[in-house]
């Protein structure tokens, strides 16, 4: 009983993520700016990265949670990289 | 699905009703991200997910692994420090390169605020 409640959440709420991440896809192609893109993209990051800890919830395995931690590091790394070249034009300066 | 582990019913009940939370609240982030007019409004949508999407979810995680391992498991306590740490100052430096593009092309960002703002109170 307890795991049918379990499982049955943890697939509706793999759903609605996924759901998400289409919607994140779409802005990201839409646009129309280059902002709204890396905007877009830093959501993808978070919904995949929640989406990977749900994963581990349902195979009970903890090493979905390094990688949804990489994955978290990867998204500030990515969207502080994409920021400052939309500032400068050039990254490393 | 075979691999869950049997949890009490308090347990399991508080942790679906944790990870529906936290998966509705960042699908209600990313819905404002789809459909806010303007890069300024849409900016502020995707926070909800960050913030208590993401808390939502790694609480139903920790809550998990405790019960069901029998000893405290915090190390999603991590991830929810470092997203909590760095969401404002990746959207902070994004927020400032926007404005340093509109400038650039001559956008007057407040004058466009006020437009939209008046199309919406009259309706069209």
């Amino acid at each position: 009983m307890t795991s049918t409640i379990l499982s049955l959440a943890i697939s509706t709420s793999q759903l609605v993520l996924g759901i998400a991440m289409c919607l994140s896809c779409w802005r990201l192609i839409k646009g129309p700016r280059a902002q709204d893109r890396v905007l877009a993209l830093d959501s993808l990051y978070l919904n995949a990265m929640l989406m990977l800890v749900t994963f581990g919830i349902s195979t009970s395995q903890t090493i979905y949670f390094e990688a949804a931690l990489v994955i978290g590091l990867l998204s500030f790394v990515a969207t502080a990289a994409l920021a400052k070249f939309l500032m400068r034009g050039e990254v490393i300066e | 699905m075979n691999a869950l582990h049997a949890l009490p019913e308090w347990a399991a009940i508080l942790v679906a009703l944790c990870l529906l939370a936290g998966a509705l609240i960042t699908l209600a982030g990313t819905i404002g991200l789809t459909r806010f007019p303007t890069f300024y409004q849409r900016i502020h949508a995707p926070t909800l997910g960050t913030s208590f999407g993401a808390a939502f979810i790694l609480v139903a995680s920790m809550i998990y692994f405790s019960v069901s391992e029998a000893r405290p498991v915090l190390h999603e306590l991590l991830i929810l420090i470092f997203v909590t740490i760095t969401t404002p100052i990746t959207l902070m430096l994004l927020a400032r390169a926007a404005l340093y593009r509109d400038r650039a092309e001559g956008h007057d960002v407040a004058a466009d605020a006020v437009e939209a703002e008046r199309g919406e109170t009259t309706g069209h």
